[in-house]
């Protein structure tokens, strides 16, 4: 039941976004738009349930971490997207690469978790997640493998993806 | 309006962005290193030039009053939202598959997902 109305909710928000403009109602909306979108939205609810919110799991309707989630989002995430992009610069004019793929431990125990840290981590400085396994060690290709971290068994994580652990943890776990 | 100058910055860093991208992929090696010019550099890229259409919808509704335009901005947020959320899938997609048919990585100082398959 609580998927259902999860699903439904977040369809009509979407559906909300969508379509404003449309009239004067509420400012930005028309009550016939209002209506179908309720209508739609529980048809999509209905259908999705089945496949949707599977893990039973539902943290995330914290409001705190939606908080978060937007402050690592403008916060650290930009600043190290912004920094990828010069480093990415970078190699491309220089050429200078020194490639590798490694292995890093990031003791998250989530299917969420591990998402949020290799999305991030794909965007982030010269990084680019390649593999994870079950015991959610994620295999990283690293544009510029810094000498001596090759010999390592697990690469140091502050050195290939910065905080984001922390963040993840925070946010999702 | 000052708005003017800001959609011609958000271009100029978008437009150089994407450009670096695809000479990354001329310039690098092998299919890894190409994923990381093809999708930071693009995506950070395509935020900008969107950031620019957005800033130009909201002088525009601000100037004219029309909704037609809230909606323009909306809708592109909604695509740079989508795009942030699916372009990294995407590229670990590429490189999974990649690696999996065998394809190394050239110049390779270390491969710890090579020594896991064997």
């Amino acid at each position: 039941m609580l998927a259902f109305i999860i699903t439904t909710a977040a369809t009509f928000v979407v559906y909300l976004v969508l379509t404003a403009g449309s009239g004067e109602f509420l400012m930005f909306w028309s009550p016939e738009e209002i209506i179908m979108g309720l209508f739609l939205s529980v048809i999509v609810g209905a259908i999705a349930r089945h496949y949707l919110c599977m893990s039973k799991n539902y943290r995330m309707l914290n409001p705190k971490r939606w908080l978060l989630f937007i402050v690592y989002g403008f916060g650290p995430f930009f600043l190290a997207m912004a920094k990828a992009n010069i480093d990415v610069a970078y190699r491309v004019i220089t050429g200078k690469i020194r490639p590798g793929i490694v292995k890093i431990d990031p003791k998250l125990k989530t299917d969420y978790g591990v998402t949020f840290l290799a999305n991030s981590i794909t965007l982030t400085p010269g990084t680019l997640s390649v593999d994870v396994d079950e015991a959610n060690a994620l295999y990283i290709h690293w544009i510029n493998v810094p000498e001596g971290e090759e010999k390592k068994e697990y690469a140091d994580i502050k050195k290939v993806c910065g905080s984001f652990a922390e963040w993840a943890r925070r946010v999702a776990e | 309006m000052w708005t003017d100058y800001l959609i011609y910055i958000f271009l100029g860093i978008g437009l150089t962005f994407n450009g670096l991208g695809s000479i990354g992929l001329l310039r690098f090696p092998d299919v890894y290193t190409r994923l990381h010019a093809a999708t930071k550099a693009t995506t950070f890229g395509s935020i900008f030039t969107s950031l620019g259409v957005v800033t130009w919808a909201f002088t525009q509704l601000y100037l004219t009053g029309s909704y037609a335009n809230l909606s323009l901005a909306l809708h592109t947020i909604i695509a740079i939202a989508a795009l942030i959320l699916t372009n990294p899938v995407g590229a670990h997609a590429i490189a999974r598959a990649a690696h999996r048919s065998g394809v190394l990585p050239k110049y390779a100082v270390v491969d710890r997902l090579e020594e896991v398959k064997k």
